[in-house]
């Protein structure tokens, strides 16, 4: 297989490959089960005590 | 066994104190460095409208003095901005000391306003590469790439020693600004530096290539300095202001990943109907358009923690700036990608559309969330019980917004003029307007513009004050009570 060819596929590739990534964050985020984890995150500024 | 670590975490009271005198500096350099830019801004402003007042100097020509403003505001102003909210959030946040304590702290302050001054010497005596928003020659670029290396070990140092287990989304925004900013600058400014004195390089790239970095650059600087950095105050400021958590957590982090996903690819938009080949210019655009989804997402989590809280509005003029700021941020976000479709572009590029489109983004986003950071910012870090003048805050709020109306609307007005001026043909298909006419037509509407910084700058000239006598003339906080071991908030996880 030549260069162009493979940087071809490559190329291609890549672009599912993202793709398939930010669906993946995407179901991971909005999962039901991710609900109460999220809600404690947003906590998270309000946790620090003064000094 | 996270959750373990982090309940048999010693109390936060027996450490060492969060680093907080840079961080004072860094918010006194953001007010000092503001109203420079905008002053320059003013002038510069003026100088188009009568052109006289660049006093026939060559330091003082609008070519000169145009980087001195833009580079004060952006890289001055907005960057001392981002670099002390974000070593202040990251301290909280996490849960941790700044990683290299006062030291990196100063050396992250000296560092960088060391920058600013070279950069800016050099465009007053007319050593610049000429290329917009990275105009500093190969020695300040060398000298900004060290300090920022600092600043993304001190920040990611502190983030890896966090006492909080997850890391909080204002990080992520900051984190992302840090990195993407070090490889934007250090491929774009890739030069060789020629003859014998330091005032000159070539750059490594050539013709379309070269075009194509630099608003591959430019446009990044704007998605990831003037927008992800700024999200990250967001993220941590409104929630603060207005005692309520971000209104959806799980939507701060789609907006942050579609952002980071899809902003990188947008730079081709500055260069459509040029040399670059079609198929990018439309990559370009396509990418543009689809960042209207995470910019409303953003825009939407940002206003929507308010909900419940509105009424704080009338009584925390910080707060207003803050939300205000989301607004403009919606309202450039949307104007960006219709501008970039390639039919808009024709008509609006190169005219004063942009500048306008540039401004409500700059003055309305960037400005206001950090006029609210600083108004909550200044109370917190001199442990003062209030701000100095809560009506002179409305002032400035009032003042600055009509300046930004008048601002935009004027170069609306004058650059869709113009670019319908520029395409205008005669029965015979000469040019109707000669270049001239459509300068002498823009007169009245650089003078409203002028009037506008003006006010802009007022606003930004009472803050000072107000900011002033906060520290100097406001009861101290009364010292902090020991507080009882069960009292301490700890982790859930």
């Amino acid at each position: 297989m030549d260069m162009i060819r493979m940087h071809e596929i490559l190329s291609a590739i890549w672009v599912v490959w993202f793709f398939l990534i930010f669906t993946g964050i995407l179901v991971w985020v909005l999962r039901p089960g991710s609900r109460e984890a999220a809600r404690r995150h947003a906590q998270i500024p309000f946790r620090h005590d003064p000094n | 066994m996270a959750a373990a670590a982090a309940l048999n975490a010693p109390s936060r009271i027996l450490d060492e104190p969060d680093v907080e005198a840079p961080i004072r500096a860094f918010a006194i350099a953001t007010m000092f460095w503001g109203i420079v830019g905008f002053l320059m801004g003013v002038l510069i402003a003026s100088e188009l409208a009568f052109p006289l007042l660049n006093l026939d100097l060559e330091w003082t020509t609008f070519g000169r003095l145009r980087p001195v403003h833009t580079s004060a505001v952006i890289f001055a102003f907005g960057g001392n901005a981002l670099i002390g909210t974000s070593l202040y959030v990251v301290q909280r946040t996490c849960r941790a000391r700044l990683f290299g304590g006062e030291e990196m702290g100063w050396f992250l302050f000296w560092g960088y306003q060391f920058f600013i001054v070279t950069a800016a010497l050099g465009y007053v005596l007319g050593v610049t590469q000429g290329k917009e928003y990275a105009e500093p020659e190969w020695y300040s670029d060398l000298w900004l790439t060290v300090v920022w290396v600092t600043y993304l070990i001190g920040y990611g140092g502190t983030i890896l020693k966090r006492r909080e287990p997850h890391i909080y989304v204002a990080n992520w925004f900051y984190l992302a600004f840090i990195i993407t900013i070090a490889m934007l600058h250090i491929v774009n400014n890739l030069a060789l530096p020629v003859g014998d004195g330091i005032g000159k390089s070539y750059g490594v790239a050539s013709g379309v290539q070269d075009a194509m970095i630099q608003w591959w650059y430019g446009h990044n600087a704007v998605g990831f300095f003037l927008t992800a950095g700024f999200l990250g105050m967001m993220y941590y400021f409104i929630p603060k202001q207005a005692d309520r958590p971000v209104y959806s957590y799980r939507l701060s982090i789609v907006h942050f990943w579609s952002l980071i996903f899809l902003y990188i690819w947008a730079g081709p938009h500055h260069l459509h109907y040029t040399a670059l080949p079609d198929w990018a210019q439309t990559l370009g655009m396509v990418f543009s358009i689809m960042l209207w989804m995470p910019s409303w997402g953003g825009m939407i989590n940002g206003l929507m923690t308010l909900s419940g809280a509105w009424d704080k509005l009338r009584t925390d003029p910080g707060l207003r700036f803050s939300v205000t700021a989301v607004g403009f941020y919606g309202m450039s976000t949307f104007e960006g990608p219709v501008m970039s479709i390639r039919a808009v572009n024709s008509l609006s590029h190169y005219t004063d559309w942009t500048i306008g489109h540039v401004h409500s983004g700059a003055m309305g986003w960037v400005g206001f969330i950090t006029f609210g950071a600083l108004y909550y910012l200044f109370p917190v870090l001199w442990k003062k019980q209030r701000l100095y003048s809560d009506r002179l805050a409305s002032w400035h709020f009032w003042v600055a917004t009509l300046g930004i109306v008048l601002y935009i609307t004027a170069m609306w007005v004058s650059g869709i003029m113009q670019g319908l001026m520029w395409r205008a043909y005669d029965e015979l298909g000469f040019l109707q307007y000669a270049f001239v006419e459509t300068v002498a037509a823009m007169h009245p509407y650089y003078v409203i513009r002028m009037l506008g910084g003006m006010l802009y700058l007022s606003g930004a000239l009472m803050m000072a004050y107000n900011l002033y006598m906060t520290v100097t003339a406001v009861e101290d906080l009364p010292t902090a009570q020991p507080v009882p071991a069960g009292a301490l908030p700890v982790p859930a996880e």
